[in-house]
């Protein structure tokens, strides 16, 4: 799936400078914790969180997440921001809940990664 | 890999300081991709590394994190000056945590950190002192 079609799909909005839009999505995780991010890591995936801090970006770039999305319009901040531009790592802000924001992209057809 | 030369450095890491918290294991994994190693390996050892970083961040007072690699291995040796754990075996749980509430909102804290450095590593040592600190060396080999 791609970062355009994730957009869509979330109505979100693209709040980082990073343009990646031939990125293919392969899986999805939606957690708070970042260390489940890093035990049930997956490449190519999308990780969506209400946390917002820069350890989020941090820990996306260990697991090889590609895309970040923030739920219920969490913005943020420049620092954060910034962070994800030298990582390359866009940023979207969905007015959707976690629960919704999840539902939303698994009837698009993107699943979870493995078994979780 | 490129070389066949060992490499080896260290990083200092201080308790408490959250705003670089990950660049000592986003520096490691930048000279792995350099050295041509697997994707996959690369991550592994950028995983446990940011684990163990976290670690030392969260519940010591400062620590030193070391890395050697050879052509058969990457070894990473994390030493910290902080609370020492008590029952080793108990910390090894998936879940176990003694992780107070505010580091928990930040994302961390899940009890899942100790289990992935072991899960990652394809070997993993671990020794504490109640009271002087905890040192974990975890190896990843290089050759399957």
């Amino acid at each position: 799936m791609t970062l355009k079609k994730i957009v869509e799909i979330l109505r979100a909005t693209i709040v980082s400078a990073a343009d990646n839009s031939d990125i293919d999505i392969q899986g999805a995780y939606s957690t708070d914790l970042m260390s489940n991010v890093l035990y049930y890591h997956a490449p190519n995936s999308v990780l969506i969180t209400s946390l917002v801090n820069p350890q989020v970006v941090q820990t996306a770039e260990i697991a090889g997440i590609k895309i970040i999305v923030f739920t219920q319009n969490k913005k943020p901040d420049k620092d954060i921001i910034e962070l994800a531009n030298q990582k390359k790592i866009p940023l979207l802000v969905t007015p959707f809940s976690m629960y919704i924001a999840s539902g939303k992209l698994f009837q698009a057809g993107l699943h979870g990664i493995r078994n979780n | 890999m490129v070389t066949n030369q060992a490499i080896e450095g260290s990083f200092q890491l201080i308790g408490g300081i959250f705003e670089n918290a990950g660049n000592a294991s986003i520096q490691l994994k930048q000279k792995l991709t350099e050295l041509g190693i697997k994707e996959d390996v690369v991550r592994r050892a950028a995983i446990v590394t940011f684990e163990a970083e976290m670690n030392v961040i969260i519940y010591a007072a400062a620590g030193w994190l070391r890395y050697y690699i050879t052509p058969q291995y990457i070894k990473i040796i994390v030493e910290d000056m902080g609370p020492g754990i008590e029952d080793i075996e108990l910390a090894m749980q998936e879940g176990y945590s003694t992780a107070p509430e505010w580091i928990r909102e930040m994302g961390w804290g899940a009890g899942m950190g100790l289990p992935n450095m072991k899960k990652n590593s394809d070997e993993f040592k671990i020794d504490s002192v109640v009271g002087e600190g905890t040192t974990v060396e975890m190896m990843i080999n290089l050759t399957s």
